[in-house]
């Protein structure tokens, strides 16, 4: 059996004692937050598979619900999200030359999309409130069928409809608070120049998953707020 | 090769530090593994207490030990603790944890501080489910079905499933772990096809908790938020469909009793060659099996659901797909048959438990195959039999596979020996008591006495009295390793490297392995269960 | 095949156990054998799946002229009403060489109405009908379970099957409820309610008329094409809104939570007994006479 002697690191001071080099340690990284994120996929799909399957039964009264939602609010935080994700991408693109100015002004930038897009959402919350469309004992659904002014709205299918937006965007939502916290502890170490051309992997492995949450309401925003809109 | 003949203790994972701090802070997969060791034996104990007075209640036709309700609680919260505190984790967290990194060559696995973070989400989800249990207990049955759950039982649903929510997470980061760790972290010349095949079965039992567990998890905030927001998801007086919540949780408690046997297959992969003294029969066929089993795995959800209302053709096609996952369950069997034919066959504790495992897995296995079959799926189904076919596979397999592991690698674990007469004796008790335990209730389905039933119609009770009896036997059983372990980590014979002259890299570093694992990375150049080169027991024991 | 393997299994052990001297075979594999042993099994698998699905498919298959009984279960017991009438509470009669479809409803949660003598197993779900037939072959008296578990009394929930030969049957059925046959409690209620107002028996009403709907195609304004089963008729009641015929306006009022379960049962019953051809209900008058006022009668 031969033997090697353990293997001269660069004495990086990231690399941690069980990896063999940080090209390792930087793949093990990557494909643990790939595979992360796969599970993201599973846990949304759930939820996805649910309102797909009652959007297909209940087409009408799903299509009433969802045109009450605001859809400029909407519009605009697809874009605000969008817009993050490239200060992220920026972010990387710093760190991967050095700059560590430049690093800290896009995370900066990108938290205060993420916050912006949280507060947009805040604000089409609220407004959810006031119209008594939380799912629950005060929740009331006035208006009727798209094309038929005569038909009201069932009410146990609008409320299916707001319980499935609540619980996605609520957890849509959820996702985007725990990245605003990891964002914000990769600024802190980022404008301690903790990330280097040899060494940001953290910051890669959180704009995937930055990316991910954006792609989520990429999926959310035509699935809730689009059906059957005719303007 | 170091022998034991040594006087000063040399350092190794478990003395390297004393203390509980350096327990409950440690990052050591070794010492990871032990933890969750001691955790899924306290929820089996549990588990094991509320069997006992089901099997108690069971002795008599009428309800006289329990109330209604409180047996209720006793089988739904037995089901939740066996599978997702003591089954899902068990080999994987404490086997698994312990060897995957030793067996491919690593120091660690890839994330070590994750693999804390596993250990505590499993402690706290336990916390919860046994603050719930303490506190009123839920009775919905481990299946939640809806609208029961949601909307008329009056016990704590919501803790549970939060319960369950949590600990679900400390699978799906060990099956992370597992995964990169496989991938990227085995040692030189290590390649996928000189892969131990526990390894190949860890990598697919990784795959299926990381893809399916989420599913569960959704659908019990679901769950949850339905019953604490009088929502109607599931609930067709508003609007809902009880039958999505049975796809959703299906969808993942099926791959799950993949997650449950893989590992023992696995386990009893190494076993069967070890003591045969020959390589393992088709190496490449026994790892796409693991492989095709987790796949498939995944398709056949709704034959648990063959009653339940679903439409004739979707059915038939599930149906179709669950014999699919049959044939790489039989190839493994074929091939550990074939691997012993012509071997040189030792009758060693762990040998045993296998020898159980397979016998047992094949009479569980071959219900299954009744149950696929729609015809006498309908009449066999939420009876008795249906609780006899999964027993068989979860005790008779998956217990029998965790404790055929734990015998064979206790000497790499802590050093020492168990008693091997003593060890001999369990698994014969296990066996007998299990078969004792079980296989009555074979019959008792067939005869139709349907499950969940705190009270029977009187032709039923010889056949519960028969059960009983074996589960009392089978208690004993278990009980016994407790204490032989315990004793031999004070008394036992101090245990040599090889002690069993197997195969693999955790078998090349001391017992106990030192806390990197390796004094030296190994450089690997040769094929798996590479058995004609390797000396049997006697010789290397000759030292010592 | 479980019998061959064990023997092999103990052949091998024993005939190859570790003796002095001897030392294993390594033997690396065999492809050809690997593939037989697949192949075989996956033949024997498609035949069992084959038989399975051949026996279910006819389980799952009520013969048109089967006896109708509806079921509808609670938290915790069975309750049955005969076509003719007859109510029951956890036990069913019924005569011997009879086919018998059972529709089922819950009104709570989850059950399944289980006969191990039958062979027959079926959950019942809440919200909808499912159905379950059988044909008895032996006088006797058989167990019915429930088998979901649906709270406290699950294992409560039992009763029992009386297969009567014929002459006894129809001794019983004699002797039993002077309430009416289900479908004339079903026209009852159809006028109380006031169904008739837009359900005539002409084309003239504002709702469409019902004679002859029963297990027909129906045409919905949205285009699909769905055939007017139980539960059909069950949703229509329930929630008129999700399914409009095509040529009809959207006004039919809500009935959810104005009718229990055994009144749409009854509903469906005489619905049935509107159709010429003689598959509905044996008793009741089949025809409602067109502008009929709703009538004082009790309603169960």
């Amino acid at each position: 059996m031969a033997d090697s002697p353990i293997a001269v690191e660069h004495h990086n001071p990231a690399l941690k004692h069980h990896f063999v080099d940080m090209e390792q340690q930087r793949q093990a990284s990557s494909l643990g937050m790939w595979l992360f994120l796969a599970t993201e996929i599973m846990f949304f799909g759930g939820m996805f598979c649910a309102y797909l399957i009652y959007r297909y039964w209940y087409f009408p009264d799903f299509a009433a619900a969802s045109s009450s939602l605001d859809i400029t609010l909407g519009t605009v935080n697809t874009a605000v999200l969008i817009c993050s994700s490239l200060t992220v991408v920026m972010a990387v693109s710093a760190a991967q030359v050095g700059k560590r100015q430049q690093q800290v002004v896009y995370l900066a930038l990108t938290l205060v999309l993420g916050l912006a897009f949280l507060g947009i959402k805040g604000v089409e919350w609220t407004s959810k409130f006031k119209e008594h469309h939380i799912p629950g004992p005060t929740f009331n659904f006035e208006g009727s069928l798209p094309g038929h002014p005569d038909q009201p709205v069932d009410q146990h299918h609008a409320q299916l409809f707001f319980s499935l937006y609540f619980a996605m965007t609520g957890m849509h939502a959820l996702h985007m608070v725990i990245g605003v916290g990891i964002f914000s502890y990769l600024l802190y170490h980022a404008w301690k120049g903790a990330y280097t051309p040899e060494y940001h992997t953290p910051l890669e492995n959180s704009g995937l998953y930055w990316h991910f949450v954006d792609i989520v309401w990429i999926y959310l925003f035509p699935l809730l707020y689009l059906i059957d809109r005719k303007k | 090769m170091a022998t034991a003949a040594i006087t000063a203790e040399r350092e190794n994972y478990l003395n390297q530090e004393y203390g509980i701090k350096s327990w409950l802070l440690t990052v050591d997969h070794k010492r990871i593994a032990l933890l969750y060791l001691l955790t899924i034996t306290f929820f089996f104990f549990i588990g094991g207490f509320f069997a006992l007075l089901i099997r108690l209640e069971l002795l008599t036709p009428a309800g006289d030990l329990v109330q209604a309700d409180t047996y209720n609680k006793l089988f739904t919260m037995h089901g939740q603790v066996m599978i997702f505190f003591f089954l899902i984790p068990s080999i994987p967290a404490v086997l698994g944890n312990f060897l995957v990194p030793l067996m491919i060559g690593a120091k660690d696995l890839a994330f070590p501080r994750i693999n804390l973070l596993s250990w505590y989400l499993l402690v706290a989800g336990g916390i919860l489910m046994l603050h719930c249990m303490l506190t009123g207990g839920v009775d919905t049955g481990w299946t939640f079905y809806t609208p029961f759950s949601t909307a008329f039982s009056n016990t704590k649903v919501i803790e549970a499933g939060l319960a369950i929510f949590i600990s679900g997470f400390s699978s799906i980061l060990t099956g992370l772990n597992f995964v990169v760790t496989i991938h990227r972290m085995r040692a030189p010349g290590m390649t996928w096809n000189r892969l131990p095949l526990f390894i190949w079965a860890h990598y697919a039992t990784s795959i299926i908790q990381l893809l399916g567990t989420p599913v569960i998890a959704v659908t019990l905030v679901l769950v949850v938020l339905e019953r604490a927001l009088h929502l109607g998801i599931f609930d067709p007086m508003r609007g809902g469909d009880p039958l999505l919540f049975q796809h959703l949780f299906w969808f993942y408690s099926h791959p799950a009793v993949y997650i449950m046997i893989l590992p023992s297959m696995g386990v009893v992969t190494e076993i069967v060659p070890c003591f045969s003294r020959k390589r393992i029969f088709g190496y490449k066929f026994v790892a796409l099996s693991s492989i095709s089993i987790a796949v498939f795995g995944f398709l056949v959800w709704a034959h648990h659901m063959f009653v339940a209302g679903i439409s004739l053709y979707a059915a038939l096609i599930f149906s179709a797909l669950s014999y699919l996952v049959a044939v790489p369950s039989a190839v493994k069997v074929f091939n550990w048959t074939a691997t012993m034919y012509k071997g040189s066959i030792t009758f060693s504790t762990p040998m045993l438990y296998a020898f159980g495992f397979i016998g047992l897995f094949l009479m569980g296995g071959l219900t299954g195959l009744f149950l696929a079959a729609l015809g006498i799926d309908v009449h066999v189904t939420d009876t008795y039999f249906v609780v006899a076919h999964f027993h068989y596979i979860m005790v008779g397999g998956a217990v029998m596979g965790y404790l055929a592991g734990m015998h064979f690698w206790w000497p790499k674990i802590s050093g020492r020996m168990y008693p091997e007469s003593l060890g001999r004796l369990a698994a014969v008790i296990v066996f007998l008591g299990f078969n004792l335990t079980f296989f009555p209730q074979f019959i008792l389905g067939y005869l139709g006495m349907p499950r969940r039933y705190w009270q029977y119609p009187p032709e039923f009770q010889v056949l519960n009295v028969l059960s009983t009896a074996g589960s009392t036997i089978l208690a004993v059983g278990y009980l016994l390793p407790m204490v032989y372990f315990l004793w031999s980590m004070r008394y036992g014979k101090v245990a040599p490297d090889n002690p069993w002259g197997a195969s693999g890299l955790e078998w090349m570093t001391t017992s106990p392995p030192p806390t990197f694992n390796f004094d030296r990375a190994p450089v690997v150049d040769w094929e798996a269960y590479d058995y004609e080169n390797i000396p049997a027991p006697q010789e290397a024991r000759s030292g010592g | 095949m479980s019998i061959a393997i064990f023997t092999m299994i103990v052949v091998f052990a024993v005939r190859y156990r570790r003796r002095r001297g001897v030392l294993a075979e390594q033997i690396e594999g065999s492809t050809a054998l690997e593939v037989t042993w697949s192949v075989i099994p996956l033949f024997i698998f498609v035949s069992i799946f084959l038989w399975g699905a051949m026996i279910y498919f006819k389980e799952r298959t009520p013969p048109r002229s089967a006896t109708e009984v509806y079921v509808v279960a609670k938290q915790w017991m069975w309750k049955l009403q005969h076509e003719e009438g007859q109510r029951e509470i956890n036990e069913l009669h019924v005569p011997v060489g009879r086919d018998v479809k059972m529709i089922l409803t819950s009104q709570d949660v989850i059950h399944s109405f289980y006969v191990p003598a039958f062979r027959i197993k079926q959950d019942v779900l809440p919200g909808r009908y499912t159905t379950a037939w059988f044909r008895p072959t032996k006088a006797g008296i058989y167990h019915l379970f429930c088998a979901e578990y649906c709270g406290s009394q699950h294992s409560g929930m039992i009763g029992q099957v009386v297969v009567l030969e014929p002459a006894q049957y129809e001794a019983w059925l004699s002797g039993g409820a002077a309430s009416g046959s289900m479908a004339s409690n079903g026209q009852n209620i159809f006028q109380q309610l006031g169904c008739s107002t837009c359900h005539r028996s002409d084309t003239q009403g504002r709702g469409p008329t019902l004679i002859g709907l029963f297990g027909k195609p129906v045409q919905l304004e949205d285009g699909r094409v769905v055939t007017a089963d139980e539960n059909y008729i069950r949703e229509s009641i329930l929630t008129p809104g999700a399914k409009i015929v095509s040529g009809f306006k959207p006004i039919m009022p809500v009935f959810q939570g104005l009718v229990s379960e055994e009144q749409l049962n009854a509903l469906v019953a005489y619905l049935k007994s509107l159709n010429p051809s003689p598959s509905g209900a044996a008793g009741g008058p089949t025809v409602v006479p067109s502008g009929a006022k709703p009538q004082e009668t009790k309603v169960q």
